[in-house]
């Protein structure tokens, strides 16, 4: 077996700010519900402007538009007593109020109250213990908690997203905050690195290296950088998709001839053969109920979308409309099925209906690849190419929220989107 | 031989240059078991060190002069065995006729030299899915493996494998480029 030459690979975790993602917003729901997040007195001791985040990250989701509000004096805290008439007079729906104290064990409290203005109600709170150093995760939290209270779906505020920045010809493989922030680098290649995929409890990614001049498959603890190969078969080894219970990786490997799907333990053991055609058969990704898996074949002439049961069984066509539709990804509700269509040449992100069969297309770029649900379902981040650099999109399934994350002189591509955690 | 220690990137030019024994019509190569990137000093004197050089003596190396009087096949521009990669037309997987008699050359290389080890590695146009054009790349690798093998090479002395739309020798996005990324690259142990 080729070993990796030790110069070209180095695995290290270590933030690296001055090279994090960008975020800008290019697009709108058509429905934002009007906030207002007022200052948390006292919250300049934690450093990071906790109800800024909060601010920023409700602006972002595209479902929310942040008031601006003029200096409040006295400053409100949640003890406060609000005066709805005057913030309805400031056309707010929604009011956060909050407040951050010191504690003598050097960490801090944080607590907030959520007001429904319309309604004159109030919604409920939350107060946080937290070091210093937790300030941004606990910004997080409290927009997961506004937005799932106003939206009724849970906020992916506190998640985290994978991505690949080329640079030259080095190859970093990211993890960053939804939000791109607190990027950290886990690996760093010579060769090309693609196709990141969480594991389902948010610990692992599995991803494809070319660094022994073939593609292989790791699995790659991102705490401890350890890397495990999970299929170095003769041949190429791609495309790894975990299982929900993440027991398994379905992969495209070609040890057999071709490029077929098999299934195997992430520590490379117990492989099992899925897929029979002489067609090449790729991007393995798993319904999430476990029991079905959807895959890009060429069998019928075109690369097409399939699935078939995991437990083995005949593969039914799923796409019908054009001649290129690949990188199947499917909602975290099991209802959708987030794709790549070619349409006039341009290869743009798509969503099926999985009940009614509809197809809408989600973007007007030319060169979108590599979808990846949110894990609440609602956006879906892909890549694509702006301006001959590879940028990442952030689209909501109706198509109507957009957002671009793009890095300071280099590609990002192959983005994934990690689970809940919490 | 001098006991020179070579850097790395001359290293395999000169050992398969030394192997080669003059008068010789098809002296194998030697399969090299190095691993990529050791350095290597010359297989002549196994073992030795390199010695210090006596004071005022300046061993003169020089690059220009006095190529290998048998050089290696597999680098020799003069030699079919040179050519390294295969062409494809847009969708197509099958090995045009024009490159039957590289292929061809290739497969008497590997017949001749059953110790020979081959990796293909295919590539593909960056239109499309990644994974899709790994797929695709290795139908590539794979039609070559499978000629080589019609044409008496063996089985275990090739490993095809894609690199997808990796590698791209050309960056452009259009046709012209294209055709330069829709390919075939044959390397030999050592090589890889």
């Amino acid at each position: 077996m080729r070993r990796p030459g030790a110069a070209l690979l180095l695995a290290l975790v270590a933030p690296c700010a001055a090279a994090q993602l960008a975020i800008e917003i290019t697009g709108a729901g058509a429905q934002r519900i009007p906030i207002a997040v007022a200052p948390f007195p006292g919250e300049a001791a934690l450093g990071s402007g906790l109800s800024a985040i909060v601010r920023a990250n409700l602006e972002r989701s595209g479902l929310f538009r942040v008031l601006e509000l003029p200096p409040l004096s006295p400053a409100p805290t949640e003890a406060s007593a609000v005066n709805y008439v005057e913030w309805r007079a400031r056309l707010a729906d929604a009011l956060v109020v909050g407040s951050t104290a010191a504690r003598p064990d050097g960490r801090f409290e944080v607590r907030f109250r959520l007001h429904d203005v319309v309604k004159g109600a109030d919604l409920s709170g939350v107060a946080y213990t937290l070091a210093r150093e937790q300030a941004r995760a606990t910004a997080h939290r409290i927009s997961d908690y506004i937005h799932e209270k106003l939206t009724g779906t849970r906020g992916v505020f506190s998640t985290r997203i994978a991505y690949v920045v080329k640079r030259g010809e080095r190859y970093e493989l990211k993890v960053a905050d939804a939000d791109g922030a607190g990027e950290e680098t886990a690996l760093v290649s010579s060769e090309p690195i693609l196709s990141p995929a969480w594991s389902p409890d948010g610990r692992r990614l599995a991803y494809v290296s070319l660094e022994s001049k073939k593609p292989v498959i790791y699995v790659h603890s991102l705490a401890d950088g350890r890397r495990q190969v999970a299929a170095n078969f003769k041949g190429s080894n791609s495309a790894p998709a975990w299982s929900p219970d993440g027991r398994q990786l379905a992969v495209a490997l070609s040890r057999d001839g071709g490029t077929q799907i098999y299934l195997v333990a992430p520590d490379g053991s117990g492989l099992r053969r899925l897929t029979h055609s002489d067609a090449v058969d790729t991007e393995p990704a798993f319904a999430p109920d476990g029991h079905t898996l959807y895959f890009t074949s060429d069998r019928g002439g075109s690369p097409q979308i399939y699935r078939m049961p995991v437990a083995g069984g005949e593969p039914q066509r799923v796409t019908f409309e054009g001649s290129y539709n690949v990188s199947p990804r499917v909602s975290p509700d099991g209802r959708q099925l987030a794709h790549i269509t070619r349409r006039n040449g341009r290869f743009q992100l798509a969503v099926m209906d999985l009940a009614t069969r509809q197809v809408q297309v989600l973007t007007d770029s030319d060169r979108d690849e590599s979808p990846s649900f949110a894990p609440n379902g609602r956006m879906i981040l892909v890549a694509t190419v702006v301006g001959g650099r590879g940028v990442l999109a952030a689209v909501s399934v109706d198509g109507r929220v957009r957002q671009r994350l793009t890095v300071s002189a280099g590609d990002v591509r192959e983005p994934a989107w990690g689970p809940f955690t919490n | 031989m001098r006991p020179i220690v070579f850097p790395a990137a001359l290293a395999v030019a000169v050992l398969a240059g030394c192997a080669s024994t003059p008068g010789e019509e098809q002296s194998p190569v030697p399969v090299e078991d190095r691993q990529p990137g050791t350095t290597g000093a010359a297989p002549a004197a196994p073992g030795a060190k390199p010695q210090p050089v006596a004071p005022g003596a300046v061993a003169r190396v020089d690059l220009t002069a006095g190529k290998p009087s048998a050089p290696n096949p597999l680098k020799d521009p003069a030699s079919p065995l040179s050519k390294r990669s295969i062409y494809f037309d847009y969708d197509r997987y099958d090995v045009k006729e024009e490159y039957r008699p590289l292929v061809e050359a290739h497969a008497r290389y590997l017949r001749e030299n059953p110790g020979a080890k081959m990796l293909i590695q295919g590539n593909a146009d960056e239109r499309g899915s990644r994974e899709y054009n790994i797929g695709l790349g290795q139908r590539r690798s794979d039609a070559v493996r499978r000629m080589l093998i019609l044409l008496g090479a063996s089985e275990a002395q090739i490993e095809s494998v894609s690199l997808g739309e990796e590698k791209p020798v050309c960056t452009e996005s259009n046709e012209a480029c294209w055709a330069k990324n829709r390919r075939g690259d044959i390397l030999y142990q050592g090589e890889y």
